[in-house]
C-alpha cells in the first residue's frame, strides 16, 4: 500500500466517489469526483488519474489527481453518487438535490436538473433553518434522498415532481440511505435504527425495523453485501461497526468496535466483498480483510454470483458465509489494517473500486491509492 | 473623494478573506461601498499552506524526542526543511496558477507581491535553519551559507543559460558575468568549465587559464577535515595565490586579474562586482568564502553588519528583510521574532518558527506581561486567527491543543461561536468537544441542536441530541411534548421512536413513563389485559406518572374495568380509587368554580365503573373452586 497519491485541493472533501466502469470493464477507474463542504463556496469537481506508468501532461508526478472541470455548488455536498457515466446526483444542505452532467468532449460540468425543495421541514414559518439532504442512491433511472426532515424521495432522473414521497418517515433525521433490492431501500437514522422500505406497499411504514442493542448510538452510514443481499453493515456515531442479517432477528450479528469517533462511511469491495473499508472522524482508514487465505491474492474477476443468493446455504463456500456473519471474529482470520499512518483531521468519505481507493479528509487533501491489494 | 483602502498584499492571515468597505467622504452623501474581496488564487494557496503546515506541526508536537542529541538535530531539521519545502510548493502553485489565469496590471503586481514575500519567508527560514536548528559549527557553517546564497539568487539561472545556449559562448557579452558570478559563489568546477571554452577559443590566454584553473581546483573547501587542518591548507593556497598576482601572471587580462583578486579576498575587488551580487548577504558570505573560511559562528555578527555597511553604503536605509536577517547574524533570537511579526503582519511565519526554535531549546522562557511565552502566544494568536475563518477553524484546534497554559480557554471560548449550520458540523463540534472533556460545551451545543429539532417538529432528533448530552431536563421535555401530542389527538406520533426507546428510556422520568405509557397500549392492544392493569396501577402508585396525567390514566382504566370478565383484583381495585380521591381532593379547592361538565362526568362514571367493579371482584374472590 505503498502507492498512494495525495494532493491538496484547498478545500474540505466532504464526498468522493469513483466514476463507474461501463459493463464487464476490467481497467482500473480513471475518473472520479469530489464535492467539498464549509466553504463559501463549495464545488463539486471531477478528476482524472492518469495511468500509473505515464507521465503527466508537464511532467508532474505520476498519479496525481488532475482537476478536469468544476462548478459551483449551492450548500454543502452532503451526499453524491454517479447516476451513470456522465451524470452525478449531489445532495446539498440547503435541502435540494441536483444532477450534474460532466461533459466530456469539453471537459465542463453543468447543472442538469434540480429539484429544489427536496427536503425541508414543514411549517416553513416556524421552521428553523432548513432541512439539508442528507444521503442520495441511484439506481438508473430511480433516485431516492433522505435528509434531516426524515421524508424520503423517490424521484425519477427524467421527471420534475417526485414519484413517491413518505413524509414524517422517521421522526428522527434519516442520516442514509442504500438500495437492498430493486423495489426496496435501507435506511439508517439518528437513533439507531435500521428499516427497511418497500416502495411496492402503498402505506407509508417500514417494512421492517431493526435496532441497536444497547443504547440507541445515532447510525451514520449503511451498505449492503454486493452479492449475499441479507447481509448489512452500518457505522454508528461510536464508531462501532455493526454486521446484520436481516433474514433473521431484529438485532445486529455482530458488533465490531473500531474507530474512537463516529464512522462516516462502510463500504464493502463491489468485486471483492470479503474487503470491508471504514472510514471516521477520528482521522482513520480501516481496511477488514476476511478472505481465509490472506497471502492468496483476490481474483476482480471473480463476481461473487449473484445467483449464489438463492442458491441454499448447503451449496454456499462455507467460509464465505460465516466470514461476516461468523459470531465471533477472532476465530475466522479477519485482518484489520489502518490504511492511514500519521493521522490528524476526519476522513469524511471514501469510495472503492477494483484496485483503487480514493478518500478525502478535512485537512482538505485527497488521496488516491491504485494499488490496493498489491 | 477621500477613500480609506484597505492594501490587498498587505496580510496573508486567513481572516483576510472578510469583506472590506470603502467609505467615500464626499461632500454630503455618506455612501458606503461594501467590496468583497475575491476568493483570490492566492487564497486558495495559502490554505494548502496552512493545512500542510499543520500536518507538520501536530507530527512535531507528537512525534518522540530522540534522546541522542545528533539524532534529535537531525529530527528538527527535517522538520525544518519540510516546512520550507511546503513554503517553496507553495510559491511553485502560484507560479502555476498566475501563469494559467490572465491577471490584469493591479492584480498580477498584487499577486507578484505575494510571492515575494513568500520567497521572503523561505529566505529567513532558511538562514535560521542553518544558524539556529542545525547549528553549524565552524567549516561546515560556510558551505551552508553557500547553499543557501545559490538557492536564493535566482537570476544567475537565466543568465548560465542565455551564455551557454549561444553559438559562442565565450565571446557572449554576460560571459564574464557568469563567471565572475560562479566564483563569487564558490562554484568553482562550473567557472572552471566555462573558463575552458574561453581557453579554447583564445589560445593565447592558454598559459594564464591553465594557472587560474589549476588555483580554482586546488582552492581548499569541505567538511571533512578538522578545522587546523582546513586553515593551514587555505593559508598556503592564499599565498600561492598572492604570488601568481604579484608577479603580474594575469595583469594583460583583467578580467582574470579581478577574478584571482576575488580569489584573495581583496574587499574592493568583490565590491566591484555589486550588480552581480545584487545583496548584502551575498557579499557577506563572498567575503567569509575568500577571506574567513573558518567562520565561527559567533564571529558572524561584525562581518555581517561591516558587510551591510559596505555594500550598502552612505545612500540606501537597510529595508526590513535585512534588518531581520542581521538580526539572524547577531544570534538575536528575539529580536528576530519580534521583527518578523512587525514585518509580515502575518502569524503563520512566526508561530511556526518560533514553535520550532523553542523545540530546539533556544529560547528563554521569559515571561511575557501576561504570563504565557512568547511562544504560546505566537501559536494563540495563529489559532485565533483560524477560527476567524468560515472554514480553516478545524486546524485551530490543535494549535491551541498544544499551548498548555491559555490553550484550552481560547478553545472553549473560540468553539462556541462556530455556526452549525448542518447537524453534521455540529456533530464534528461536538466530538472536539468531548475528547477534551469540555462538559458545558457539549451541553450548550446539544441544547442548541435539540431546540432547533423541537421547533422543527423533529421529536427523534431533539431525543437524540439531549441522549448525547445526557440531559435528563430535556428530555422530559420532549416526553412533555409527545404526552401533550397524545392527549390532543389521541394516539401517538413517532411510534417508531417510543415503541424503540431501550435502556435511553431511562434519561428521565418522563421518559420513562412515556416508554411504559406506550407500552401499556401495546399490551392493552394485544389484550394482555391483567399486564396491563398491572402496568398501568404501577405507573401511577411509582409515582412514574405526572400527576397531570393521572385522569388520563384513570380514564383509560375504564375499559378495562368494563371488561365482561374481572381484571382488577380488589386491592388494585381499592388503590385505584384511592388514587382517584387523591386527584379528586387536591382539584376540589382548586376548581370548584370552574367545574368542567365533562370533568365531573368521567369523575362519576369512573367511580360508578370502580363501585362495580369491586362488587364483582369481592364476590369473585370470595367463591371457593370447584363445588
Amino acid at each position: 500500500m505503498e502507492e498512494v497519491c495525495a494532493r491538496f485541493v484547498s478545500q474540505k472533501i466532504s464526498k468522493a466517489r469513483w466514476r463507474p466502469l461501463p459493463g464487464a470493464a476490467l481497467q482500473p477507474p480513471d475518473l472520479f469526483a469530489t464535492g467539498s463542504w464549509d466553504n463559501e463556496d463549495n464545488r463539486v469537481s471531477v478528476w482524472s488519474v492518469g495511468d500509473a506508468g505515464s507521465a503527466g501532461l508537464n511532467g508532474e508526478y505520476q498519479g496525481e489527481p488532475q482537476l478536469l472541470c468544476d462548478i459551483r455548488h449551492d450548500g454543502d455536498v452532503m451526499d453524491m453518487q454517479f447516476l451513470d457515466q456522465e451524470r452525478i446526483v449531489v445532495a446539498s444542505s440547503t435541502g435540494s438535490v441536483t444532477v450534474f452532467r460532466h461533459h466530456q468532449n469539453n471537459q465542463t460540468l453543468s447543472a442538469n436538473h434540480r429539484w429544489e425543495n427536496a427536503h425541508y421541514h414543514a411549517d416553513q414559518y416556524t421552521a428553523c433553518g432548513g432541512a439539508a439532504c442528507t444521503g442520495v442512491i441511484c439506481n438508473n433511472p430511480e433516485i431516492v434522498t433522505v435528509g434531516e426532515d426524515g421524508r424520503i424521495n423517490l424521484f425519477r432522473a427524467d421527471q420534475k415532481e417526485a414519484v413517491r414521497t413518505i413524509d414524517n418517515a422517521d421522526s428522527s433525521t434519516l442520516h442514509a440511505v442504500t438500495f437492498l433490492r430493486t423495489t426496496e431501500i435501507l435506511t439508517v437514522n439518528s437513533i439507531g435504527q435500521l428499516k427497511i422500505w418497500d416502495f411496492r406497499q402503498q402505506r407509508n411504514e417500514p417494512a421492517q425495523i431493526f435496532s441497536l442493542t444497547g443504547d440507541r448510538v445515532p447510525l451514520h452510514c449503511v451498505d449492503r453485501h454486493p452479492s449475499q443481499q441479507h447481509i448489512v453493515a452500518t457505522g454508528g456515531q461510536d464508531g462501532m461497526l455493526s454486521i446484520w442479517d436481516i433474514r433473521q432477528g431484529t438485532m445486529p450479528v455482530s458488533l465490531l468496535n473500531a474507530h474512537e469517533a463516529e464512522m462516516w462511511e462502510v463500504h464493502f469491495h463491489p468485486s471483492n466483498p470479503d474487503h470491508l473499508f471504514t472510514c471516521s472522524e477520528d482521522g482513520s482508514l480501516w481496511h477488514w480483510d476476511t478472505s481465509t487465505d490472506v497471502s492468496e491474492k483476490p481474483s476482480f474477476l471473480h463476481q461473487g454470483g449473484r445467483s449464489t443468493a438463492y442458491i441454499s446455504h448447503s451449496t454456499i463456500n462455507q467460509s464465505v458465509v460465516s466470514a461476516w456473519l461468523s459470531n465471533d471474529p477472532t476465530k475466522d482470520r479477519m485482518e484489520i489494517t489502518n490504511l492511514i499512518p500519521n493521522q490528524t483531521l476526519s476522513v469524511n468519505t471514501l469510495d472503492v473500486l477494483g484496485p483503487c481507493l480514493v478518500y478525502g479528509t478535512d485537512a482538505e487533501a485527497i488521496y488516491v491509492n491504485r494499488q490496493l491489494f498489491a | 473623494e477621500d477613500f480609506k483602502f484597505f492594501h490587498p498584499a498587505e496580510a496573508i492571515s486567513p481572516a483576510s478573506n472578510s469583506h472590506h468597505f470603502l467609505f467615500s467622504a464626499a461632500t454630503g452623501a455618506a455612501c458606503v461601498f461594501v467590496v468583497r474581496r475575491d476568493q483570490d488564487i492566492y487564497m486558495e494557496t495559502l490554505r494548502k499552506l496552512f493545512n500542510e503546515s499543520h500536518g507538520i506541526f501536530v507530527g512535531l508536537q507528537r512525534c518522540e524526542e530522540e534522546r541522542a542529541a545528533r539524532a534529535r538535530n537531525a529530527q528538527l531539521v527535517q522538520v525544518s526543511k519540510n516546512y520550507r519545502s511546503v513554503i517553496r510548493a507553495c510559491m511553485e502553485d502560484m507560479h502555476q496558477a498566475a501563469s494559467k489565469s490572465v491577471l490584469s496590471g493591479q492584480r498580477f503586481s498584487a499577486f507578484f507581491f505575494q510571492v515575494s514575500i513568500l520567497s521572503a519567508m523561505e529566505l529567513i527560514w532558511n538562514l535560521c535553519e542553518i544558524l539556529f536548528v542545525e547549528a553549524a559549527p565552524a567549516g561546515p557553517l560556510l558551505l551552508r551559507l553557500l547553499d543557501w546564497v545559490q538557492l536564493h539568487i535566482c537570476d544567475v539561472d537565466n543568465m548560465v543559460r542565455e551564455v551557454l545556449s549561444s553559438e559562442n559562448p565565450s565571446k557572449h557579452k554576460l560571459f564574464w558575468n557568469v563567471v565572475d558570478i560562479f566564483v563569487l559563489q564558490g562554484r568553482m568546477d562550473e567557472a572552471r568549465h566555462l573558463l575552458s571554452k574561453e581557453a579554447i577559443a583564445n589560445p593565447t590566454s592558454m598559459k594564464m587559464y591553465k594557472i587560474l584553473d589549476d588555483l580554482m581546483k586546488k582552492m581548499p573547501l569541505g567538511n571533512t577535515q578538522t578545522l587546523t587542518e582546513m586553515e593551514l591548507k587555505w593559508q598556503h593556497w592564499h599565498e600561492e595565490c598572492q604570488r601568481y598576482l604579484q608577479d603580474g601572471t594575469f595583469a594583460s587580462n583583467s578580467h582574470m586579474e579581478s577574478i584571482c583578486k576575488i580569489l584573495l579576498g581583496d574587499e574592493n575587488a568583490i565590491l566591484e562586482k555589486k550588480e552581480l551580487m545584487t545583496t548584502w548577504y551575498h557579499f557577506l558570505v563572498t567575503r567569509l568564502l575568500y577571506s574567513h573560511p573558518t567562520v565561527k559562528p559567533m564571529e558572524l555578527r561584525f562581518y555581517a553588519q561591516s558587510s551591510m555597511d559596505m555594500f550598502l553604503g552612505e545612500e540606501s536605509s537597510p529595508e526590513p528583510l535585512d534588518t531581520i536577517l542581521m538580526a539572524a547574524f547577531e544570534f538575536e533570537l528575539h529580536q528576530v521574532i519580534k521583527e518578523c511579526s512587525v514585518a509580515l503582519s502575518n502569524w503563520w511565519f512566526v508561530a511556526h518558527l518560533t514553535d520550532l526554535l523553542d523545540h530546539c531549546k533556544l529560547l528563554q522562557s521569559h515571561n511575557l506581561y501576561f504570563g504565557s511565552n512568547m511562544r504560546e502566544f505566537l501559536l494563540l494568536e495563529y489559532a485565533s486567527g483560524l477560527f476567524s475563518h468560515h472554514s480553516l477553524w478545524q486546524l485551530g484546534v490543535d494549535y491551541f491543543d498544544h499551548c498548555p497554559e491559555y490553550g484550552r480557554v481560547y478553545l472553549e471560548l473560540h468553539i462556541e461561536r462556530i455556526p452549525l449550520n448542518t447537524e453534521q458540523k455540529a456533530l464534528k463540534v461536538l466530538r472536539i468537544c468531548e475528547q477534551r472533556q469540555m462538559h458545558e460545551q457539549v451541553r450548550s451545543i446539544c441544547k442548541i441542536m435539540a431546540m432547533k429539532a423541537l421547533r422543527n417538529n423533529r421529536l427523534g432528533s431533539a431525543l437524540s441530541w439531549s441522549i448525547r448530552a445526557k440531559d435528563a431536563a430535556f428530555a422530559t421535555l420532549i416526553s412533555d411534548r409527545f404526552l401533550k401530542d397524545y392527549c390532543e389527538r389521541g394516539c401517538f406520533s413517532d411510534l417508531d421512536l417510543i415503541d424503540n426507546l431501550g435502556p435511553s428510556m431511562l434519561l428521565s422520568d418522563r421518559l420513562t413513563f412515556l416508554g411504559k405509557y406506550r407500552e401499556f397500549h401495546r399490551l392493552y392492544g394485544e389484550k394482555r389485559f391483567s399486564e396491563a392493569a398491572r402496568l398501568l396501577l404501577m405507573l401511577m402508585t411509582a409515582h412514574i406518572a405526572p400527576c397531570s396525567f393521572w385522569m388520563t390514566l384513570l380514564t383509560d382504566a375504564l375499559p378495562l374495568l368494563e371488561q365482561k370478565e374481572v381484571i382488577f383484583s380488589a386491592e388494585q381495585t381499592y388503590e385505584l380509587m384511592r388514587c382517584l380521591e387523591d386527584l379528586t381532593a387536591g382539584k376540589l379547592d382548586r376548581q370548584k368554580f370552574q367545574d368542567d361538565d365533562v370533568e365531573t362526568m368521567k369523575v362519576e362514571m369512573l367511580r360508578l365503573a370502580l363501585a362495580r367493579n369491586l362488587a364483582r371482584v369481592i364476590v369473585k374472590e370470595g367463591t371457593l373452586e370447584g363445588s
